[in-house]
């Protein structure tokens, strides 16, 4: 009798477990060469379930998170006549990019405590990580970060952009930007019914310099005199070439 | 065709870079100033990073100057002497000036200092060399005498004295040492190689003919940026090779098209132009100071010292 218990509650456990996600990423490193133009990075994946799809409607929200810099955040003002930077807030740290892709409206597929938990939305992700206490003062000049990434491209919020089928099959496209900085980005996978998160995965992709362009940055971060002296040699011989170029030209 | 800069860290299209090369170094090479005046705001509006472009503006200004003269040299309109003792004083305005960068740079206001830099000096000499050049030009029209170029003043009167014949000068070293540490000051904090303050001091300051002071001006300029470039090597590691070398390709063959063009117009046009160029850019820059701007706030990765 006991063993039959047992037997039925291991039944019902993964009954019990509701959904899982199950992810792919179309890459999980991006090299930048010298020819690179930003890279589109494809997320898709599956729900996986082992019980009848639930009547609540199922969301999904993916983030890709860049890595975080400190910053220096400033303020012009008019200072006799002339606009100067007066007023600077720091902060601890900010991602270089930040994009949040979903299958609806976030105010409605995600609730305010979640939200808080897993800090998805961009002010809460960008707001949650290093903010030092004088920023947390001074709304206006994070508000300006926001605004600022927003405008440039840095942070994304692109509502709508998950597509999701049959509750099961989901995939979306996310275009990273040229300037990429270098470095680990996190990609946050949520699934949501009744804006609670019921499973989420986390991903990693890497983002590094290859070829001419490491070799390039690489020397100028370990041997920076040698690579002061290797830029001047070549605006040299540029210089002493094409001055030879027109001379033999021009007879 | 897009192209990543490794150290800048954008994407910019190759042909555009070619391009602002390009009409920077004919320029450079018509008036005999580097043309860092010109390609380090350039290189700010594509949005290249401000302390890159400065670093990779003085390295572009070293193949333009070589390239010019050469040029120059041919045409013997070179005073190496004279070059020489600009030189001493401008390693020291240079030394002085990349302290004051760091200092600025710490404090946030080097932004501010280079563009207050840039109005001053672009446009006192400017508004000098236009005044003077359209006078110059109307005497020469009207047929009056020409008055001697080289008059006896209290800078005669210093000691020192050295002998430059190709300049056929007979001066104290104290005024092109003077000279050379003020041009050198504003290479580093500029991020130029200061032939705009240059050669109008030549002219007008140690008396020197039209024709050499093109040529030795580039001269200096050569030494003055090259320091400049290792130092933002070594210090700030913010010189990008790859930018470098798509401006140069672009400039070193302007230059060669602008000493030409520079050669068959008259000494008072050229300044006239050269004037009207500086002043220009001065304007430009004042405007960007006095308006109100669009966005008040901004924001610079790195942590404050």
């Amino acid at each position: 009798m006991r063993r039959l218990a047992l037997i039925l509650s291991l039944i019902a456990a993964p009954a019990m477990a509701e959904e899982k996600i199950v992810s792919g990423l179309s890459q999980n490193r991006v090299s930048i060469t010298a020819d690179f133009d930003g890279s589109e990075l494809l997320i898709y994946g599956a729900v996986k379930r082992e019980a009848p799809i639930p009547a609540s409607k199922l969301e999904v929200i993916v983030t890709v998170e860049g890595p975080s810099t400190p910053l220096v955040i400033r303020k012009k003002d008019r200072v006799a006549g002339i606009w100067i930077n007066r007023e600077r807030v720091r902060i601890d740290a900010a991602p270089s990019f930040y994009a949040v892709a979903t299958t609806g409206p976030l105010n409605s597929i995600l609730s305010e405590t979640d939200n808080l938990r897993h800090r998805i939305t961009i002010p809460r992700a960008i707001r949650a990580i290093g903010l030092t206490g004088e920023a947390r003062e001074s709304d206006a000049f994070v508000d300006a970060l926001l605004r600022i990434r927003r405008d440039n491209g840095a942070y994304r919020s692109m509502q709508g952009a998950v597509q999701l089928s049959d509750e099961t099959l989901f995939r979306t496209d996310i275009v990273l930007p040229a300037n990429l900085t270098e470095g680990e980005y996190k990609v946050r996978l949520f699934l949501t019914r009744d804006g609670r998160v019921v499973d989420h995965q986390d991903r990693v992709i890497f983002v590094r310099k290859e070829g001419l362009e490491r070799f390039l940055f690489n020397l100028s971060r370990e041997q920076p005199l040698l690579y002061g002296l290797l830029a001047l040699a070549l605006a040299g011989l540029a210089g002493w070439g094409a001055s030879e170029a027109f001379r033999l030209l021009r007879r | 065709m897009q192209l990543y800069l490794p150290i800048a860290e954008v994407s910019v299209n190759a042909f555009l870079l070619l391009g602002i090369g390009g009409i920077v170094g004919f320029l450079s090479g018509m008036f005999g100033v580097g043309g860092g005046f010109l390609i380090t705001p350039l290189l700010f509006f594509i949005g290249i990073p401000p302390a890159v472009a400065v670093a990779t503006g003085a390295n572009q200004v070293v193949a333009s100057s070589v390239s010019g003269v050469l040029a120059q040299m041919r045409r013997k309109a070179v005073d190496f002497r004279m070059g020489t003792v600009l030189l001493l004083g401008g390693f020291i305005g240079s030394g002085i000036g990349i302290w004051v960068f760091a200092r600025l740079t710490a404090l946030g206001q080097v932004d501010l200092f280079v563009q207050l830099s840039y109005v001053l000096f672009l446009g006192l000499i400017g508004a000098m060399m236009l005044q003077e050049s359209l006078r110059a030009w109307f005497r020469n029209r009207s047929g009056a005498p020409v008055r001697r170029s080289h008059v006896h003043t209290w800078v005669h009167g210093l000691p020192f004295k050295m002998k430059f014949r190709a300049s056929g000068l007979y001066i104290s070293v104290l005024p092109p040492m003077a000279v050379g540490a003020l041009v050198g000051f504003l290479a580093a904090i500029m991020g130029v190689g200061g032939g705009f303050i240059m050669v109008p001091a030549m002219i007008y300051l140690l008396g020197m003919p039209t024709k050499v002071v093109v040529g030795t001006s580039l001269y200096q300029i050569i030494f003055v940026t090259a320091f400049t470039t290792l130092m933002h090597a070594v210090t700030n590691q913010t010189v990008d090779i790859m930018l470098a070398m798509l401006l140069i390709v672009g400039g070193v063959i302007g230059a060669q098209f602008g000493t030409r063009v520079g050669v068959r117009l008259k000494a008072e046009q050229l300044r006239i132009l050269l004037a009207l160029l500086v002043l220009a850019v001065a304007g430009k820059i004042a405007l960007d100071l006095l308006l109100q701007p669009a966005e008040l706030f901004s924001v610079t990765p790195g942590l404050l010292p």
